[in-house]
């Protein structure tokens, strides 16, 4: 099993679901943050004084996956949130230890 | 109307054709009735003996037949006199201009709805309560003072309100005699609106005077934000309302001495400031600069280079429908101040009002534009507000090239101003009233001294002949604003400054350096203005401060150290 999270401009979102959906993920998690990567954000003026914008608004998917869905569902989010400028954001995957479906107690895969 | 699909569309046809026949039918007969009404009113007062009862009269939907001679009192309706003609008309006529000051000065109250959203527009979301919380409690603190001997300062000793119905009981003013000539100081009757003055007139002219008071009472609100301490605060609204703007009104509008230059020193009208761009905006600016410089920046407003940093408010939405409602209560605010609604240059008033606030907004915008790449929101509302305060002086005598020109100046002087005091004054104000009302309100009263063109304000200041500006010939009421404009400055800036200090020792004018980064709204007021949302780093302080360092997040306690007063 395989975590997969993949932060994503926020207006995108929908299409990187829509992808994942199509490959067979059946659940997952968003959550709006903020983040930056190597532009470090950009400069704005509010009345005449300068301001740093440092934490650009993304959004962020957690999928839990077998691991036989993990290249699939890479490909999927790559496709779908890429637009080629900065500030596409990132896909992080990392070995996932143990699931358990809270409501009937099930293990493993199974779970997801 | 569901089976109507069922109906033929030829029955349709008949019964809205019917229908039609009918409604004119209704119309035609009532039609006839309103001018029989109308005949019988006309041949009434020739008829040889008593009709006492008119006949009643059918609907008027046009409005043609209502308001017949039928209408108008008279002990003998077969032989009218002329003196209870004039009664009517008198009556009339003072009743429009009772009904237009009421109305206009309704408007003027919502104003500080406007006040409200824009101060609190510009702020932040951790002060939002407490930021709206002062915008409320002006009104009640102001008007009690207002009440209590604020009016009466001011209006005590005007004299007659010609247009009011002579308002004869505020007859009192102390004045002392310099030079052999006497100088109006404040008014002395009207204390408690008492029975001395329980009068419509008298009354009327309160509450018009009062929501005026009120909006100068808003303005500091918005230039000592989120760091002002409620205690000062409501020690500050009883001070401005009951004290320093009853007596710079009474100079100006209440038969003071700074509106008897003209009668005694020959400068042309005396000051002259028809809505109060000097009285209002310009006490209400100054006394926010002696305020904010006394209170100090808020935390994380300037590096340690001193270089200033963008704060910037939490609701720009709020703010922009607040400088429309302001915009929508200055309607009230210039065409009010004629006092009268058959002084028909109202009709001037009102189209360079807009005009003016039309410049204003444009300018600031192209300029911020053409200076940072951006609009800037913020500063496309101070700049309509700036033009309207700049227009509020001399809206009632320039041509409308003038006032689109004033307007468009001032857009410019409010984004100049902001930088000036931001950046050289080091003077932190979040929403620019300083500049918007202070710097304007001055420009606006030697506007009025420049472009005055002679056509309007006959006997103003009981002196006769019109309201004339230096550059249609009369360089004397261009002296008189400068002394008004001084005089304010002075009066208002010593006072404040004077009064913010004592205050400090007595029982500070500033929040701890803890409430001040957590947000005012608990610490100060016990209610968060949105506690169902959780608060981004921003609005509670940690990027502003962080802002103020190198660009990273600077450690809390760092700048909790500052010091809270710069002054």
């Amino acid at each position: 099993m395989k975590k997969v999270e993949a932060v994503v401009r926020p207006h995108l979102l929908e299409a990187v679901k829509a992808a994942l959906q199509e490959i067979g993920v059946v659940g997952m998690t968003v959550m709006e943050v903020k983040g930056f990567g190597r532009q470090k954000g950009h400069t704005e003026t509010y009345r005449g004084s300068e301001y740093h914008v440092d934490f650009l608004p993304k959004v962020k998917l957690e999928v839990a996956l077998p691991d036989e869905l993990v290249e699939k569902a890479i490909q999927a989010v790559v496709a779908s949130a890429c637009t080629g400028k900065f500030g596409d954001g990132k896909v992080f995957v990392s070995p996932l230890e143990e699931a358990v479906r809270i409501r009937t107690g099930e293990r493993g895969e199974d779970a997801l | 109307m569901r089976g109507g699909a069922t109906v033929s569309s030829n029955r349709i046809r008949r019964l809205l054709l019917g229908l039609a026949l009918g409604a004119c039918a209704a119309a035609g007969v009532t039609a006839l009735r309103s001018l029989d009404g109308v005949a019988r009113a006309q041949v009434a007062p020739a008829a040889p003996s008593a009709a006492p009862t008119p006949a009643p009269r059918g609907p008027d939907p046009t409005g043609a037949a209502t308001g017949t001679a039928a209408d108008v009192p008279v002990k003998d309706a077969a032989h009218p006199t002329l003196v209870e003609v004039m009664d009517t008309v008198g009556h009339n006529r003072i009743a429009i201009n009772i009904v237009w000051t009421l109305f206009t000065g309704f408007l003027v109250m919502f104003m500080q709805a406007g006040f409200a959203m824009v101060e609190t527009g510009f702020t932040r979301a951790k002060n939002a309560a407490h930021t709206m919380s002062m915008n409320f409690m002006v009104y009640p603190i102001g008007m009690l003072g207002y009440w209590i001997c604020g009016f009466a300062l001011q209006m005590g000793g005007v004299g007659g309100v010609a247009s009011l119905g002579g308002t004869a009981p505020l007859s009192h003013e102390f004045a002392i005699t310099l030079f052999g000539k006497t100088f109006g100081l404040f008014g002395t009757t009207g204390f408690f609106m008492g029975s001395d003055v329980y009068d419509v007139g008298v009354f009327t002219l309160f509450l018009f005077q009062m929501v005026f008071m009120d909006t100068t009472v808003t303005i500091p609100t918005g230039a000592m934000a989120e760091r002002w301490k409620w205690a000062s605060f409501l020690i500050y609204g009883f001070f401005m309302s009951m004290v320093v703007y009853p007596l710079f009104a009474n100079w100006v509008w209440g038969a003071g001495w700074l509106s008897q230059l003209g009668a005694n020193f020959g400068l042309g009208h005396g000051h002259v400031d028809f809505a109060g761009s000097s009285v209002v905006h310009m006490v209400g600016g100054v006394a926010a600069l002696a305020g904010a410089m006394v209170l100090g920046p808020r935390l994380g407003k300037y590096t340690k280079d001193g270089k200033p940093v963008a704060i910037p408010g939490h609701h720009i939405p709020m703010a922009i429908v607040g400088t429309f409602i302001l915009a929508f209560g200055w309607f009230g605010f210039n065409p009010g101040s004629t006092l009268s609604g058959t002084d028909l240059r109202i009709g001037v008033v009102a189209t360079n009002t807009m005009l003016a606030s039309a410049g204003g907004a444009l300018t600031a915008m192209i300029y911020m534009l053409w200076k940072f790449g951006k609009p800037d929101p913020s500063m496309m509302a101070n700049g309509m507000l700036a033009g309207l305060v700049a227009i509020t002086a001399p809206c009632a005598f320039v041509t409308a090239p003038a006032a689109v020109l004033i307007g468009a100046i001032s857009g410019v002087l409010v984004c100049a101003s902001v930088f000036f005091v931001e950046g050289r004054l080091k003077v932190d104000d979040p929403v620019g009233a300083i500049s918007v009302h202070g710097v304007n309100g001055a420009w606006g009263v030697l506007a009025l001294g420049l472009f005055a063109d002679g056509k309007y304000g006959d006997g103003w200041n009981g002196v006769p002949g019109t309201v004339t500006g230096l550059l249609y010939g009369d360089p004397r009421q261009f002296l008189a604003q400068c002394i008004g404009t001084l005089t304010c400055f002075v009066f208002v800036f010593a006072a404040f400054y004077g009064f913010f200090k004592l205050v400090d020792v007595v029982v500070g004018n500033r929040v701890s350096a803890e409430t001040e980064i957590a947000g005012l709204d608990l610490p100060e007021m016990g209610a968060l203005a949105y506690p169902e949302f959780g608060l981004s780093a921003s609005s509670t302080g940690w990027s502003g401060l962080g802002a103020a360092g190198s660009g990273a997040p600077a450690p809390l306690p760092v700048n909790a150290a500052q010091p809270a007063r710069s002054t």
